[in-house]
């Protein structure tokens, strides 16, 4: 069980460049979380700060009891596992089992644990009948799966997900949902990063909005959704049926295709 | 109206592969069409796409049978280079696109055209048209390697619609870029396709797919199960049973149809939902 604190956390590069300023947010343990916000917002800045890829120049990231300026990435990492938003940035075996035992491997983890590990992995992620293929010569999205099931297999209590829904189809997407709810029953941390949110609203109550390196909302999604203000601000477009529900000239709240359908329904039967 | 791309019973395997990733495809796009792709992961888009634009089998190798017609001439007869200048592709994976050879986007949408041999004065005109179009003038002294992957996938855009090819094949542009950035692609697709340019887009997001396409091609597993104008096929029924997304308010329109609300139409758009809605009450108070 490990819980996550950022304290007024501002990141910059070297060049003086501004990243991120003044986040400040927690997570408890087996939370799930989605980040939402346009491209260059920070998202991906602050999900690093979270394993310790980037450290922060001014305020404090707590990963469990652990400051992370005061550990390497590769400590932070046993606790806080990060996938990649391009998985070929993070593939680098020849064959799909060997890219996903690697991190359980490398952990120090007993054989038979490792090789449980792996498999549940690839099972979660659907990629188990693709063991034997060369990552590269699998479809993007399937890639994805792989550098997924590669951090998963590490069994830390915290993963981010960015962007896992890119390019997704819709069997995609469906494994996606299933990995999230079995992540919870196993008491995971969840961070997800996505631009879809159609998936946003079917998987997650929590979202963060950020806009221009700040966060703009921190808040469920009914709340998140139906703020004209926050989305003004963060550019975000709500998903598809909050825009239908507005233009039936339904109450404000509706987010789920069950919740439309009920209330048109509802109408029906007056 | 004369046909663009011609393919006639396409079959394709890639070397040292037992399984055909193309079987027997047969279709025709007119010239200034708008076209999506569409199929779930492995149905075979990307390599539909690949045949497309010659890398089938020019590059790749591989068995290819049938014809593939490209504005009257076939495929074989063509050079690759000259392939290059008439269909422009635009990659799936934004982060493979990226030439490496330039190290600011000004010059890496400039790339193409220097190969062209086109006078300097000209390039710049036509790269300065094209930042601005697909926006990313701010961009023109940055690292394309040191891009955020929605921005890459802009300048991968970019670098392609400078060229000015007659055909467009376009990968997933949208996959990297947030609601709204999508939207400006596809409004660029639009002003393309208003050019008179003939594109064809593989594509997940089915609600922007409904609004800017004219024709559809469904795949699924190998095989061109489905082909139509988008409304027609998103409407019939068969397309169910391939599991590929609905346009969200066309799932919502099925599901309201199976709980007895009766609809005079099939919405594809959000803003039909509201009308085919009405039309039924109208039609009870009759």
């Amino acid at each position: 069980m490990t819980e996550l604190h950022l304290t007024n956390v501002s990141f910059s590069y070297p060049d003086g460049t501004k990243a991120l300023e003044n986040l400040t947010l927690s997570v408890t343990s087996g939370e799930r979380v989605a980040i939402v916000g346009q491209n260059g917002a920070g998202k991906t800045t602050a999900v690093k700060l979270m394993n310790g890829l980037l450290k922060p120049t001014e305020g404090s990231v707590l990963v469990g009891d652990w400051d992370t300026k005061n550990h390497t990435t590769a400590q932070v990492s046993r606790k806080v596992g990060y996938v990649f938003q391009n998985p070929d940035d993070q593939i680098f075996h020849n064959d799909v089992e060997s890219e996903v035992r690697f991190g359980p491997k490398n952990m120090g983890f007993e054989p038979e644990r490792v090789n449980e590990l792996t498999d549940w992995a690839m099972k979660l992620c659907g990629i188990s009948e693709f063991a034997e293929e060369n990552p590269y010569n699998l479809p993007y999205s399937v890639r994805k799966f792989v550098t997924i099931a590669s951090v998963l297999a590490m069994d830390s209590d915290i993963i981010i997900l960015d962007e896992p829904t890119a390019g997704q189809d819709k069997i995609g997407l469906q494994v996606l949902g299933n990995l999230l709810q079995v992540l919870e029953e196993k008491q995971k941390s969840v961070i997800t990063i996505t631009h879809d949110m159609e998936f946003v609203t079917d998987y997650f109550t929590r979202i963060i909005v950020m806009a221009n390196r700040q966060l703009v909302a921190d808040d469920n999604a009914q709340k998140v959704f139906y703020n004209t203000e926050v989305l003004e601000k963060s550019m975000l477009k709500p998903p598809a049926v909050a825009q239908m529900a507005k233009l039936l000239d339904f109450s404000p709240g509706i987010l789920s295709k069950q919740q439309l359908i009920e209330a048109i329904l509802a109408q029906h039967s007056l | 109206m004369t046909a663009m791309i011609d393919l006639k019973n396409v079959s394709y395997r890639y070397p040292v592969s037992d399984d055909s990733v193309l079987k027997n495809i047969s279709f025709s796009i007119e010239k200034g069409k708008f076209t999506a792709i569409i199929g779930n992961n492995g149905s075979g888009k990307t390599t539909l796409c690949n045949t497309i634009r010659g890398f089938v089998p020019h590059f790749y190798k591989g068995e290819l049978d049938g014809e593939v017609i490209i504005d009257q001439t076939k495929i074989t007869d063509y050079q690759l280079g000259q392939l290059g200048e008439k269909v422009g592709y635009v990659f799936q994976n934004p982060f493979i696109q990226v030439s490496g050879v330039k190290d600011n986007v000004f010059e890496e949408v400039a790339y193409g055209l220097e190969n062209l041999g086109i006078p300097v004065e000209e390039i710049k005109v036509r790269v300065e048209e094209v930042l601005k179009l697909v926006k990313i003038e701010y961009l023109r002294d940055k690292n394309p390697f040191e891009l955020s992957g929605g921005q890459r996938q802009r300048v991968a855009l970019a670098s392609i619609i400078v060229m000015d090819p007659e055909i467009l094949v376009i990968d997933e542009p949208t996959s990297q870029l947030d609601p709204i950035g999508t939207q400006q692609i596809f409004e660029i697709i639009r002003l393309m396709k208003e050019r008179g340019k003939t594109i064809v887009l593989v594509e997940h997001k089915m609600d922007l797919i409904a609004e800017y396409a004219d024709d559809l091609l469904v795949m699924h597993k190998g095989e061109l199960v489905m082909q139509g104008p988008v409304r027609e096929v998103f409407a019939d029924p068969e397309f169910e049973k391939y599991q590929i997304q609905y346009p969200h308010v066309t799932e919502i329109a099925l599901q309201l149809q199976q709980s007895g609300i009766p609809l005079t139409f099939l919405p594809i758009r959000d803003e039909e939902l509201a009308d085919a809605l009405n039309r039924t009450e109208v039609a009870a108070h009759d």
